[in-house]
């Protein structure tokens, strides 16, 4: 999966590393499958590799006109960038080794139906504010992304 | 491989993702990025709720499903304003958006 991901960033064609993000996406779904939460698993699978993934290949596909290859596909700051995640994984990973879990040894399955009563009871909220926030994004999208002379089409 | 496992990896991950945001100057490979940090953060969500299930009702695993969703729409909105921002600019390399500056 840290393949994947490392793939992702270094990688010079556009298209293969959208290719490695969904490899990466994939792994982490087996991931959360592993940690006993297949629900999770699902809507990785059905939202990230279904929707996010196919929305980024169409992106890239519509804004590849040819041949679009550099001589360098990184910023000339990306050293400095290098060093910057660096400097966060070391604190991160210190931090994580450092402190003491506990007997942190035992996977919960979560059940599914107990999630759902929490999303549709304790969490109803943020689950409605989430569907408008949903709606707005789609608007915003579609007016975004409109081309003008549509526009003008449309107003005959 | 225990909960420091998933939280070293989670780490790295998130590294990628903002090596990535740095360093890339393709547009769409800079929200491919936020993705995977986000997809990091969702993964050490995920983690502590297996292992440190405190209370009634999975908050991490509710936390880690909104936070997808949350990320659907960033990422829809963030592609509509790539594609809009190449359309008028005919390139998606960041270094040429610059007009602020001059």
């Amino acid at each position: 999966m840290i393949g994947g991901g490392l793939l992702v960033v270094t990688l010079r064609n556009i298209i293969h590393s959208a290719i490695a993000m969904m490899v990466c996406f994939g792994s982490l779904a087996g991931m959360y499958a592993l940690l006993g939460a297949p629900i999770v698993a699902a809507a990785q699978v059905l939202i990230y590799l279904g929707a996010i993934s196919v929305l980024i290949l169409f992106a890239i596909m519509l804004t590849q006109a040819g041949d679009a290859n550099l001589p360098s596909p990184f910023h000339r700051q990306a050293v400095l960038g290098a060093l910057a995640a660096l400097v966060v994984v070391g604190l991160i990973g210190w931090a994580v080794v450092q402190t003491d879990w506990g007997n942190a040894s035992v996977v919960i399955a979560l059940g599914i139906a107990s999630l759902a009563k929490a999303l549709f009871t304790d969490y109803a909220l943020p689950f409605e504010i989430l569907s408008l926030l949903l709606l707005a994004a789609i608007i915003g999208a579609i007016y975004l992304a409109r081309r003008p002379e549509d526009d003008e089409k449309a107003n005959g | 491989m225990g909960l420091q496992g998933y939280l070293l990896v989670s780490a790295i991950l998130f590294g990628i993702g903002m090596f990535g945001f740095l360093a890339r100057r393709n547009a769409i490979l800079m929200l491919i990025s936020i993705e995977l940090m986000l997809n990091a953060v969702n993964l050490s969500l995920v983690a502590f709720n297996a292992y440190h299930y405190n209370g009634p009702n999975n908050a991490g695993a509710i936390f880690a499903l909104l936070v997808m969703a949350v990320a659907a729409a960033e990422a829809t909105v963030g592609l509509a304003l790539v594609i809009a921002i190449i359309r008028t600019r005919q390139t998606p390399e960041v270094d040429e958006y610059s007009d602020l500056k001059e």
